[in-house]
């Protein structure tokens, strides 16, 4: 068994797909309809277009309000991507207008940072030391 | 009033966080757990991390600021004021005083 799909509940497709392309980098790989106005909408990382993909998922269901606006409030990431260097990273994404609610921050291996994807969530990079 | 400062003062987790709000104000939840964990290797539950910030924030050393759909924790030291005023520094006379 492998991770091939995860997904971000998203409350416009159309602005996470800009978002997730234009300004963190990653590529579209499928967009199908769905329904009346839903698509089946994921992207990949440029660096491995043939792993596990992002499903932007439509957040229309009741229930995903409660649990993304508690989540937002305690600043709890819903995702983690693998960054190089967050710090680089971080100075990147605010050069592009992205709001971070955690600034880098250096525990023991790992160095993280957390930002908002302007569609509802907060989102962690991290760096693994060598 | 200084019941809850001694009170918030008296638990070591709670010394921790102020400890961490001092080196940066402003943290959310998720960031105050994430030190705890990683840099103290505390294992110590969001709910109970919880429970300390309203300790600290009924005894105004923490206070919370909503900023859009986020919260953030500030550190607030005035009332250590209290302690210094109730028992002011003393500095021993003698030979040794003023020098470097």
């Amino acid at each position: 068994m492998k991770i091939h799909l995860t997904s971000v509940f998203v409350d416009d497709q159309a602005k996470a797909l800009r978002f997730y392309t234009e300004i963190l980098g990653f590529v579209k790989k499928h967009d199908v309809p769905v329904g009346e106005k839903d698509r089946w909408l994921t992207v990949v990382s440029p660096d491995d277009p043939g792993g596990t993909e992002l499903l932007l998922e439509p957040a229309g269901h009741p229930a995903a309000k409660t649990y993304r606006d508690a989540l937002v409030e305690d600043g709890i990431p819903l995702a983690q991507f693998a960054v190089d260097d967050v710090t680089a990273e971080y100075e990147r994404l605010r050069g592009l207008g992205v709001h971070f609610t955690q600034e880098p921050l250096e525990m023991g291996p790992v160095t993280t940072a957390v930002f908002d994807d302007t569609c509802g969530n907060l989102i962690q990079i991290a760096t693994q030391a060598p | 009033m200084a019941d809850d400062l001694f009170k918030a003062l008296a638990d070591p987790t709670r010394r921790t966080i102020l400890d961490e709000l001092t080196e940066k104000s402003g943290q959310t939840l998720f960031e105050i757990c994430s030190r705890l964990a990683m840099k103290h290797r505390l294992g110590i539950s969001r709910q109970a991390v919880s429970q300390h910030l309203a300790v600290l924030e009924a005894a105004g050393l923490v206070e919370t600021r909503r900023e859009g759909r986020y919260k953030f924790h500030d550190l607030n030291t005035a009332p250590l004021r209290q302690i210094t005023e109730r028992w002011p520094t003393t500095y021993p006379s003698g030979p040794e005083k003023g020098t470097p």
